[in-house]
């Protein structure tokens, strides 16, 4: 089912809603069906809240109808990755080792998402603990992409992106911890944000990597984005690392796609080897179609991006072996060998061989490696001095160019398994996006066509210095508009219909 | 400098999982792939470079000391394992404190 | 294998040990304390769950504290104040910027598995304390020793397992474990000192005298209760032997359980000896943490330390840095009680009294009750007197402390007054503390209840003084022929006849007036 209600945009359903030409009950009723019809080839979630979602969605009408005022995005159906706490529904992560676990809290950003009015539909797939770049990581199966089924949708919110991407909501909800909104976007033709690094709250995200983790919202226009990342994001006293100031102006800067007189700056790290062809072709159009819309275009090197890789894949994982280590049988989740003889050590080694997949554990290990004594030094603490060099590369960079662009991914959506026991190959993925998630600037991923190889999706990435998320939400809206006028649509509305595949 | 089997079991243990010969022949060379792989770190040259603290530097984030309610007591035991006398039941631990 | 290496080898509980004056002469210890100290905060260290004592178990538990997936700590500014407060009052530098840190191990009584708190940047450093020690068997003057301390620093509390199985309750032999996290979270304040050498014979009293400075320094803080009984004041007891004149260190142990002041004292007393017999029969001490037992007095061995565990600290990504301004932490400085030792100073010279009368008051425990009495408008020796004497005799009594003794120093303060108006005298003022103690109410209350008045009527002072006459007349014969003294028994007459309620030397006046010899 496809209606007419599930190819609008965020904010033409606000609108909708908000005049009562719709009711958020239709609204919500029409993305269930799409979901019901559409979730057996696409496994984008996890847990369908369909009776909540309606309860919802009717005290929205209610409000309405009593004259209430509405926020600007209510009555809006959503998909929320399950690595968010929901106080109604359960909380997987994509893992067995929460066994179920319903959490007795929500996390800020469902707070926030319910006192707006926007509609939870249910909580999406993803890889095991947001470790993965494809979905595969889950311990539930993959989800798959809308754009061809047979190929992994990224990760590790691929549940979301798919979600949207292929119309089930207008909305969904990722982390973004080394690229895991903006390369599944990519991969799927829609927008994904990574807000500067503490703009929206980590309260009730369950923690992968703490330093990184970075919740953002998923859309399949510019605009849909910024007014979701305008109603999630904000200071949350429950987060000490959340950024205590106002959001910055994205909606105004998403309404607003001008950039006369901008500097671009292409960096030249993010090309050569491993980059597919008809990506770089791809970027190379959007960075001249930028140019055409008056911005300067210039280089810029960053030469500590080549360690991006290694450095993340020290602190990501040292931090996760740490957040990890909660999860140990005694006080909720899994227990598995507990026969009365074992002792609380045996039980909880056997629960966390249970319950963790395979890239959760090398993860796992290979942070209480970097962390131990006699190697702290040379891994750990070495990547965190690399760390510092790659920010200082940002800031050398911003200080020539306002925004900085790559490709968002080096390559288009590859077909599920070819990278699943292959970690160094799936860890490629994320080489344009880690450097941002490292310096904590803010960046977005915007569609900026399909590759000629294989016709999927390719992802030009915006990067802008810290606090300065307005600004690659003007870049993105530039690119937009251009597109737009040249595809006379955003990309998103030319996904195939699911019986497709190529 | 590679990384054995057998301290890829140690770390294992480090971590608390408890994994099978067939898991620790298939996870010990990724391990040690990996691990040469992100040594490439100490190829650069960083001895007066601060470590990275926090991405977004700011000091001092403090709380007043008041009363938060705090959850009942079935909230909190509600999904555990096994409960007994209102306290969290595990099984015997064996390293004294 | 000698024959003392036999014996231990029979019995590893109960180890021979060397007469602790013969240790001595061979061996200097050294020692060191750690202490851990729970903030008295209205709250927890990361959350807002209420912090103290008690509780039904799991009562006093959220997300946070929990730590339930998602969660996130949030440090709570009083008790970083009062840490800094504790490092000021100590003479530490305190830090211009520091971190907390992750430790990481895995225990079912720490609901994240690591343990926030810090490591190689704590809040404060390098101060000291100086107590002072009784020499029993050397000088008059008590011995100053000046602890030096390595680091104060902050960190959060464990929740509190007990164990059901096992005979003893502890983990050994248990057949699983029951987890309460009331206490988990809740501030703890860990002070290290560096390593004390040159106590010689006394290391055990400058150990006691260190914990006990160190309490009431933090109670006049007012920053905890400091209780060890209640467990807001842990010790570990830290003990290693150098042979004598040797410039080599011994190897340490450390001994958990401590949970009394004498417990502190015994422990070092027994390590020293224990310690000394392994090295006398030419044995390596191990490094290890070792289990205090009360009832025995002895220690016994724990989990190896040979293999030190390895928490893989790192700074804590979900906190921010604590950076305390030179203001801020000159305001905490100057909103500080006057510390212990310099009150000491100033009522000792306020009361004029000797270093051993201090002392004997300190040492009984005696000290803020005689001050608060002397607040109360007694004089010093009145206080003194009363609290040592008569109430020490009832706390001695029914075995309590002279704190727990249901009489304040008000009460005391108004039985000296009227003992100093000749309402009462010293007998009568007793049998009014013992009735204030029995709970009959306040000293005025018991006095008229009971009729304890001293007789201050003349009249009737006389009258009771002539039949006194009357009833022995060779001793008055004795007083009139000018044997002043034998009024003695005349005088015991009279306070019979007014079952003590006389005033003894007025009626010694009136009894010579009577007779004829002015007294």
């Amino acid at each position: 089912m496809d209606t007419a209600l599930t190819r609008m945009t965020a904010s033409e359903l606000a609108t909708l809603i908000a005049s009562g030409e719709a009711s958020a009950v239709e609204v919500a009723q029409a993305h269930l069906d799409r979901i019901a019809a559409t979730e057996p080839k696409l496994h984008a979630f996890l847990h369908i809240a369909a009776d909540k979602a309606l309860e919802a969605a009717r005290a929205v009408d209610a409000r309405r109808a009593a004259g209430q005022a509405l926020g600007p995005l209510a009555g809006v159906p959503l998909a929320l990755k399950d690595v968010f706490t929901t106080a109604d529904m359960p909380t997987t992560c994509g893992s067995r080792i929460l066994g179920g676990w319903q959490p007795p809290y929500d996390a800020t950003i469902t707070e926030r998402l319910r006192r707006a009015g926007i509609v939870i539909l249910g909580k999406t797939n993803m890889d095991e603990f947001a470790m993965g770049s494809s979905t595969e990581n889950s311990a539930f199966g993959p989800s798959r992409n809308p754009w061809d089924t047979s190929r992994v949708p990224g990760g590790s919110s691929g549940g979301s992106s798919a979600a949207v991407a292929a119309r089930q909501a207008p909305l969904g909800i990722g982390t973004d911890t080394g690229g895991s909104i903006r390369q599944p976007a990519a991969v799927c033709g829609i927008v994904g944000v990574k807000p500067t690094y503490g703009g929206s709250s980590r309260y009730g995200v369950v923690a992968f990597a703490s330093s990184l983790d970075t919740p953002g919202p998923l859309a399949r226009t510019v605009l849909d984005a910024a007014l979701l990342h305008q109603v999630m994001s904000g200071h949350d006293p429950l987060d000490s690392t959340s950024i205590d100031g106002p959001v910055p102006p994205v909606v105004e800067a998403a309404k607003d796609p001008d950039v006369s007189g901008m500097k671009v700056g292409v960096v030249a790290e993010f090309r050569g080897e491993g980059y597919q062809p008809g990506v770089l072709a791809r970027f190379q159009e959007a960075v001249e179609l930028l140019e055409a819309a008056g911005a300067k275009i210039i280089e810029v090197s960053c030469p500590h991006f080549r360690y991006a890789l290694p450095v993340y894949y020290l602190i990501a994982p040292s931090e996760c072996s740490s957040n990890l280590a909660r999860f140990d049988a005694m006080r909720y989740g899994l227990r598995v060998g507990d026969d009365g003889t074992r002792s609380a050590e045996e039980v909880m080694s056997l629960t966390r061989a249970a319950g963790f997949g395979a890239e959760v554990k090398r993860r796992i290990m290979l942070g209480t490696y970097a962390l131990s004594s006699g190697y702290y030094d040379a891994y750990y603490g070495k990547a965190q001095q690399v760390r510092t060099l790659i920010s200082r590369d940002f800031e050398a960079a911003f200080c020539q160019a306002d925004v900085l662009v790559s490709p968002a991914t080096p390559t288009t959506a590859f077909p599920i398994g070819e990278r699943a026991d292959d970690p160094m190959a799936m860890y490629l993925a994320d080489l344009c996006t880690i450097p941002s998630n490292l310096a904590g600037n803010a960046a977005l991923s915007v569609p900026c066509g399909l590759a000629d190889e294989d016709g999927l999706p390719v992802g030009l990435q915006i990067m802008a210095p810290v606090l300065a998320d307005d600004r690659v939400y003007r870049v993105a809206a530039t690119a937009e508009a251009a597109f737009t006028q040249r595809w006379g649509h955003v990309l998103a509305d030319e996904v195939p219909e699911l019986a497709e595949t190529r | 400098m590679p990384i054995t089997r057998a301290e890829v079991a140690h770390l294992a243990r480090l971590s608390r999982l408890a994994l099978d010969d067939a898991e620790l022949d298939h996870l010990a060379p990724q391990l040690d792939v990996i691990i040469s792989a992100v040594a490439r770190v100490q190829e650069v040259a960083a001895e007066d470079i601060p470590p990275t603290s926090h991405a977004v530097p700011v000091t001092n984030v403090l709380r007043a000391d008041e009363c938060v309610p705090p959850l009942t007591p079935s909230e909190v035991l509600g999904q555990a394992p096994t409960v007994e006398d209102q306290r969290f039941r595990v099984p015997k631990i064996l390293e004294e404190d | 294998m000698t024959e003392t290496a036999a014996r231990a080898a029979a019995d590893p509980a109960r180890p021979p040990l060397t007469p602790y004056d013969e240790a001595i002469t061979r061996y200097d210890p050294v020692i060191g304390l750690e202490t851990h100290v729970e903030l008295g905060t209205v709250t927890k260290m990361f959350c807002g769950c209420p912090a103290g004592f008690g509780g039904e178990p799991n009562t006093r538990v959220c997300p946070v504290c929990l730590g339930l997936p998602g969660s996130l700590p949030v440090a709570n500014r009083s008790a970083v104040e009062y840490t800094i407060q504790i490092g000021l009052a100590l003479h530490c530098s305190i830090a211009s910027w520091c971190r907390f840190a992750r430790k990481n191990y895995f225990y079912p009584d720490m609901p994240k598995n690591f343990q926030i708190s810090q490591y190689d940047e704590p809040l404060c450093t390098n101060g000291w304390l100086d107590v002072t020690v009784d020499d029993p068997g050397g000088a008059d003057a008590p011995q100053l020793v000046r602890v030096e301390i390595e680091r104060v620093h902050l960190e959060e509390d464990t929740g509190k397992s007990s164990h059901v199985g096992g005979a003893t309750g502890r983990i050994h032999g248990a057949d699983y474990s029951l987890v309460d996290y009331n206490r988990a979270g809740i501030p703890l304040v860990e002070i290290v000192t560096k390593p004390v050498a040159g106590t010689g014979a006394l290391a055990p009293q400058v150990a006691r005298a260190y914990v006990t400075e160190l309490r009431d320094l933090i109670r006049a803080l007012g920053v905890s209760d400091v209780r060890m009984e209640e467990g807001s004041l842990r010790c570990d007891v830290n003990l290693s032997l150098a042979p004598r004149g040797s410039a080599r260190l011994g190897t340490r142990t450390e001994t958990k359980n401590v949970n009394s002041l004498r417990s502190v004292e015994r422990a070092v007393h027994y390590e020293i000896q224990r310690q000394a017999a392994v090295l006398d029969a030419g044995g390596r001490v191990i490094q290890e943490t070792r289990h205090f037992h009360e009832e025995s007095a002895l220690t016994t061995s724990g989990r190896s330390k040979e293999e030190a565990q390895d928490y893989r600290y790192f700074p804590e990504p979900d906190l921010a840095p604590l950076a305390p301004s030179a203001d801020w932490v000159e305001r905490l400085g100057a909103g500080l009680p006057e510390f212990p030792a310099a009150r000491r100073a100033r009522l000792q010279a306020e009361w004029g009294l000797s270093g051993p009368d201090m002392a004997a008051l300190r040492n009984a425990g005696a000290l803020d009750l005689v001050a608060a009495t002397v607040a109360a408008g007694a004089s010093p020796a009145d206080a003194r007197k009363w609290w040592l004497g008569e109430l020490s005799r009832h706390a001695n009594e029914t075995a309590t402390e002279l704190s727990a003794l249901p009489v304040t120093p008000g009460q005391v303060a108004r039985v000296a007054e009227l003992v100093n108006s000749g309402a009462l005298n010293d007998k009568l003022a007793r049998q009014v503390l013992a009735g204030v103690i029995a709970g009959e109410g306040d000293p005025d209350e018991v006095v008229a209840s009971r009729g304890l008045a001293v007789v201050s009527d003349e009249g009737e002072l006389m009258a009771v003084v002539d039949e006194a006459i009357e009833a022995n007349p060779d001793v008055a014969g004795k007083v009139r022929a000018g044997k002043v003294a034998a009024a003695g028994a005349l005088v015991g007459a009279v306070m019979k006849a007014t079952r003590g309620q006389a005033d003894a030397t007025r009626a010694r006046e009136l009894i010579l007036q009577r007779l004829g010899q002015s007294g």
